[in-house]
């Protein structure tokens, strides 16, 4: 089973094979499954019975038909034997059939309530965790889990239950030659326990080697074009060679532990032979045992050093999955940080005319840098703002804060008069149509990313969106029109034709408020055309607000806000803001060539 | 499978290994084949009134060909297994080394992580072809040889109705293997749309917030969660069939042996003896049977993966060091390009009409929108591509003619993302050369004024940098990268908008310390501030990979051109940021 990559190696350190308090809440997520989980045990314990009847079969088989030269007696029993085989065989497919698909069944809930609690994270945690760890988590992390549920925990009843079985089935057919035959599990224990404790550090030690080779290989592969400029082949290859010959240094150690395990226990289940031969065969000629007997117990030797060989695996397995569980239930008990109101202070979707405000608002993405500073302002129902100002004068982060992705930290944000921390975050969004300066274009068809707002919305009313916005000609000219798929992220579409079909989604919804971050990126010209065209629609009788880079647009709308390092510094229109000559009227010069009247993007 | 073909020459180092692997591999199964026969001896001779002392000759006997069996099988696995783990570290090299011959266009059009996973994942599969591909086909071939001869001498019928089932046994395992296979890539298809779906909801988690879509997300992911589960419950159904099926197998096997044994020892054609050996034979036979199914899967996924590598492997180097290179006698860091266009994957011009010389010793800035090629310019100077027509000369010498590393030698490059490696800042800034003298260390800190940092750091350059260690701000990256540049000492110094992210005092400290130091040598700077670009000797304005504007600041200022737009627009910026000085709250 492939997993996702990644690289972070803190993320590698193992702990305990066993935790009670992660066991307990493993336990927990059992939930329906337990029932079948019971089947299985049982079903198990009576497989495991049919295995051991064999041994028994052949004894009587020996001892009673073969001896007496009894041929249907014989047949009877062989006969009896096949169907036990038969029997068994279906026992065990049947319970492993049950816990594979009951490992299944709790690792789906398991990833369901994953992933649920990623749509539930805020924003704010997003920043902090890369996507590529958060896909670790819901990938490889619950696969370990997923191997602990199927091949971990009934597994190791199964094992205890024929170990136990043998040893029961051995007393009772002789509990001297038992005696003597199990004198040997004291040796069979200290080698396995000295074999997994060397095989564990090893592992450890394997994986912490792997990550070092894997991450100065990303390095190399990332700065390929560093290393050839330098002249650092040969130098990178050695050390590549001398972290790869370490990593194959602790591999030849591991190999010489399963190199002297295997035979070890191989040697120590002979000796249990030959004590057989020697102190059955001694019991034999007294007459206490028979030839029957003997041979059963040889093969019951057979039987009782399978399940002790694959102990080391087993705990391998019960290691990863405990490292597992704790990093997914970090994730699951993450705090969401910006919660929805307990007691929703109703906004109706259909209000007509919405009016925003921000009240003495501050905010900081860390600790007490602040990026906006006592910022009031208000945006009457239907009128439309352009806020303008230099890079990192904080304009994007007023989209943030009216959509709640952050919270503000001192002041207020007031929609209608309502903070917008009493309403609720669906009917909140679903007010607003939001257009993000970087266009996130999802694997699709066009027509499935315009209508991602609304996903009942008709092929109609999607072709009308998309002709409200101009963006109906670029998708006509594509060869499937409307269902051209796109790839991840729109490599196929450029920067003009994203931001239209930006503009169709957020028209889709028909929002009251319209909030648009304008892309900054060069656009040619005919496509900069119907972009204002839209614009100018997707303003009309709606409350908006814009983060403009370009002059056609600023003047489009009915009044502007400049931004400058984090406080509200100049309101008013064009006009009045130009005669002021302030930051604007050096904003204007800076970015819009002071007076051309072509719209020319900002850098 | 022709892919394994190319394995063959990472064995041939080790072939002594190999055969002598082979041979324990041999004798450890001659001798283990000697276990049940013993037990026949025992057997036999408990019914024929045996002594106690024979009993403990033969128990004695019994261990001892375990233990000698025991080591053989130790010393096999360690051979064998271990030549693998010597293959793969080969094989490793081999790639790495091949992975650093190849150009810019390579890593332009493979992803990173693609490549890592054919140097982990299909870099192990290969691996099991070379270790437990090898070694169990060696054991079990051999293993069958001895324990058929054995069988065969116990009994003819025997063997053959035993015989019978054996093929049964690999096919079942073959077969259940290639359905496991089927299985499994239509469980990787779903699990690739899975993780794609999900890495696309959290890479667009605010598209999906702003939208309210988290609960059809949710839907989209159950959908496929849901069928990701029906796919891999197909493969339960299979793979817990394994196990319990070839359990079955070998006990009716077992059956058939007491049916028709026991048929033998009643007719007295056998002994009881004769049946707990053959018994014993079958036992070690299980194994091999499974394994030859086994093994066929491993090797069928080995060659996939081998063919992964090869596709790597196979890719010829576009740029390399010609037959016979060249040199420069006395390196003085001239540059002519002469005629050059550049092209993309052949696709989009990047530059285009590119015919100019750059004298030695001169200090030349290139100024232009993002996207214009200056980027793609400089790449051409140390050969990172080629140019689509026309040639770039450095002292004289076509680039195509030059000995790769000692162009590469003579250039000192500070890109625009300052990569550094997670090493020691020391480490970092000798990046480029082997035998760096302290007083030159001294020369290159101080004048890339990394040093001043240095000071406040408690390891001084002993301290870590990148992934693991120290996270440096933007300007420190630079400073470091270009202290790397310097210790070069380079003829030819290229900065790419280096020092964007260092303030204007500092950076204007550093173009006069590095003045000096490249006094009489060549400098090319890009960059988006007239600050930095103002005192070169000669500008080059560059749009859409053409030089549409060249000369001196006074010149290009004089011209009321980009250029010109360009200084007005910076001088405003410059006002714009002292209005927050004054009127400070």
């Amino acid at each position: 089973m492939s997993s996702y990559e990644d690289h972070s190696h803190e993320e590698e350190v193992l702990g305990k094979a066993y935790d009670a308090r992660l066991a307990k809440r493993l336990w927990s997520y059992i939930g329906d499954q337990k029932n079948k989980i019971f089947l299985a045990v049982v079903l198990l314990v009576a497989g495991a019975l049919a295995e051991l009847a064999g041994p028994l079969l052949v004894k009587l088989a020996i001892d009673r038909y073969i001896a007496a030269k009894d041929w249907p007696g014989l047949v009877h029993i062989v006969l009896l034997f096949a169907g036990v085989s038969v029997a068994a065989a279906g026992l065990r497919w049947s319970e492993m059939y049950l816990t594979g698909s009951a490992g299944q069944f709790i690792i789906y809930r398991l990833r369901m309530k994953l992933f649920e609690r990623l749509q539930r994270l805020s924003v704010p945690y997003y920043d902090r965790n890369p996507v590529g760890r958060l896909m670790s988590r819901l990938t490889s992390d619950v696969q370990a889990l997923y191997e602990l549920f199927s091949s971990g925990l009934v597994a190791i009843v199964g094992d205890i239950v024929t170990l136990t079985g043998i040893m029961i089935v051995m007393f009772v057919v002789n509990w001297k030659l038992a005696l003597i035959t199990l004198s040997v599990i004291p040796f069979l224990i200290l080698v396995t326990f000295i074999f997994r404790k060397q095989v564990r550090d090893l592992y450890r030690l394997t994986r912490l080697k792997i990550a070092r080779l894997n991450s100065y290989l990303h390095e190399n592969l990332v700065g390929i074009r560093v290393v050839q400029l330098f002249n650092r082949e040969s130098r990178n290859y050695q050390v590549f060679d001398e972290i790869g010959s370490d990593l194959k240094h602790t591999y030849m150690r591991t190999i010489f532990f399963y190199a002297v395990f295997y035979p070890a226990v191989e040697l120590i289940s002979a000796v249990a032979v030959a004590l057989i031969i020697f102190g059955g065969g001694g019991m034999m000629l007294t007459g206490a045992v028979t030839l029957g007997t003997l041979v059963a117990f040889i093969q019951y030797v057979e039987r009782f050093y399978r399940p002790v060989r694959d102990l080391a695996e087993k705990y391998n397995i019960l290691q990863g999955a405990m490292a597992a569980a704790e990093r997914v239930f970090k994730v699951l008990d993450h705090p969401i940080e910006i919660e929805p109101p307990l007691a929703t202070n109703g906004i109706s979707e259909q209000v007509d005319h919405v009016s925003i405000e921000f009240r003495n608002v501050w905010f900081a993405y860390h600790d007490e840098e602040w990026v906006l500073k006592d910022v009031s302002f208000i945006v009457n129902a239907g009128e439309s703002i352009a806020i303008v100002g230099a890079t990192g004068a904080g304009k994007t982060t007023i989209i943030s804060l009216l959509s709640r992705f952050y919270d503000v930290q001192k002041g207020q944000i007031l929609i209608n008069g309502t903070d917008i921390r009493e309403i609720d975050f669906h009917p909140l969004r679903r007010l607003m149509g939001i257009v993000l300066q970087d266009v996130f274009v999802f694997a699709g068809t066009i027509a499935e990313n315009i209508r991602f707002g609304c996903p009942d919305a008709q092929r109609t009313e999607v072709e009308k969106a998309a002709e409200l916005v101009h963006a109906d000609y670029f998708i006509k000219r594509l060869p499937h029109g409307y269902d051209e798929p796109v790839m991840e992220r729109g490599a196929t579409l450029s920067t003009g034709e994203r931001q239209l079909l930006a503009f169709a989604r957020a028209v889709m919804c028909k929002p009251r408020v319209m909030i648009l971050d304008e892309a900054t990126a060069s656009i040619d010209t005919e496509t900069e055309r119907l972009i204002q065209d839209a614009i100018a629609q997707l303003l009309r009788g709606r409350t908006s607000i814009i983060i403009a880079h370009r002059l056609s647009t600023i003047q489009r709308c009915d009044r502007i806000l400049v931004f400058h390092h984090g406080r509200l510094r100049e309101q008013g229109t064009q006009e009045q803001l130009l005669a002021q000559r302030g930051i604007f009227y050096r904003l204007w010069q800076l970015q819009y060539g002071g007076g051309h009247t072509v719209s020319q993007p900002m850098k | 499978m022709n892919a394994l073909k190319r394995l063959l020459p990472y064995l041939r180092p080790y072939r002594t290994s190999i055969l002598i692997g082979a041979l324990v591999a041999v004798l450890n199964n001659a001798v283990g084949a000697a276990g049940p026969w013993l037990l026949k001896l025992a057997v036999d001779g408990l019914q024929s009134g045996v002594t106690l002392g024979l009993l403990a000759w033969y128990a004695l006997l019994f261990v001892a060909i375990a233990a000698v069996a025991g080591v053989l099988r130790f010393y096999m696995r360690q051979i064998l297994i271990g030549m693998s783990r010597h293959a793969e570290l080969d094989l490793r090299n081999a790639l790495f080394a091949h992975l650093q011959k190849l150009p810019a266009s390579f890593y332009n059009k493979h992803r990173t992580g693609d490549i890592m996973a054919r140097l982990t994942s299909d870099l192990e599969s290969v691996r099991s072809v070379l270790g437990p591909g090898v070694m169990y086909p060696l054991d079990t071939i051999s293993m069958a040889l001895f324990t058929l001869t054995m069988m065969f001498l116990l009994s003819v019928k025997l063997t053959v109705a035993v015989l019978l089932a054996a093929p049964l046994v690999s096919f079942t395992v073959f077969y259940l293997g290639k359905i496991t296979y089927k299985l499994h890539t239509r469980i990787q298809q779903q699990f690739s749309a899975l993780s794609d779906c999900a890495e696309e909801n959290l890479a667009g988690v605010r598209v999906v917030r702003a939208f309210a879509q988290e609960d059809r997300e949710l839907g989209k992911f159950n959908e496929l969660n849901h069928e990701y589960v029906r796919r891999n419950l197909a493969m339960t159904r299979v793979q817990a069939a394994f196990m319990p099926v070839m359990v079955m197998m070998f006990e009716l096997a077992t059956v058939m042996i007491l049916l028709f044994g026991g048929r033998g020892i009643i007719r007295g054609e056998l002994s009881l003896g004769d049946f707990v050996a053959f018994v014993g034979y079958l036992s070690m036979l299980a194994w091999p049977m499974i394994a030859v199914g086994w093994v066929a899967n491993l090797f069928q996924r080995g060659a996939a993966s081998m063919k992964r590598l090869c596709d790597i492997l196979d890719i010829e180097p576009e740029i390399a060091p010609p037959p016979e290179s060249r040199r420069s006698e006395l390196p003085r860091g001239e540059i002519v390009f002469e005629k050059v266009r550049f092209c993309y994957n052949d696709q989009r011009t990047a530059l285009a009409d590119l015919d100019f010389r750059i004298d030695a010793g001169k200090i030349v800035a290139f100024v232009g929108r993002t996207g214009s090629g200056k980027s793609t310019l400089i790449s051409l100077i140390p050969r990172l591509f080629d140019p689509t027509e026309g040639r770039v000369l450095v002292d004289g010498i076509p680039t195509t003619e030059w000995n790769l590393s000692e162009l590469r030698a003579m250039i000192g490059m500070v890109p625009q993302d300052a990569l550094l490696f997670s090493d020691t800042l020391r480490a970092n800034v000798c990046f480029g050369v082997s035998d760096a003298t302290d007083e030159h260390f001294l020369v290159a800190t101080d004048v890339s004024q990394i040093n001043r940092d240095v000071e406040s750091f408690r390891s001084g350059y002993e301290t870590v940098v990148g992934e693991r260690g120290l996270t440096l701000s933007g300007g420190q990256k630079g400073r470091t990268a270009l202290a790397r540049a310097l210790m070069k000492n380079p003829c030819i110094l290229i900065l790419d908008d280096a020092l964007s992210a260092v303030d204007t005092q500092t950076e204007d400290q550093i173009l006069g310390g590095l003045r000096r130091f490249m006094a009489d040598r060549t400098s090319i700077i890009i960059s988006h501030r007239v600050s930095t670009v103002k005192h070169a000797d000669e500008i080059f304005v560059l749009d859409e990979g053409r030089v549409v504007e060249r000369g001196t600041h006074e010149q290009l200022i004089a011209l009321g051109g980009y250029y010109t737009e360009l200084e007005r627009m910076q001088r405003l910026e410059a006002e714009l940021e002292e209005i927050d000085e004054d009127s400070r709250i």
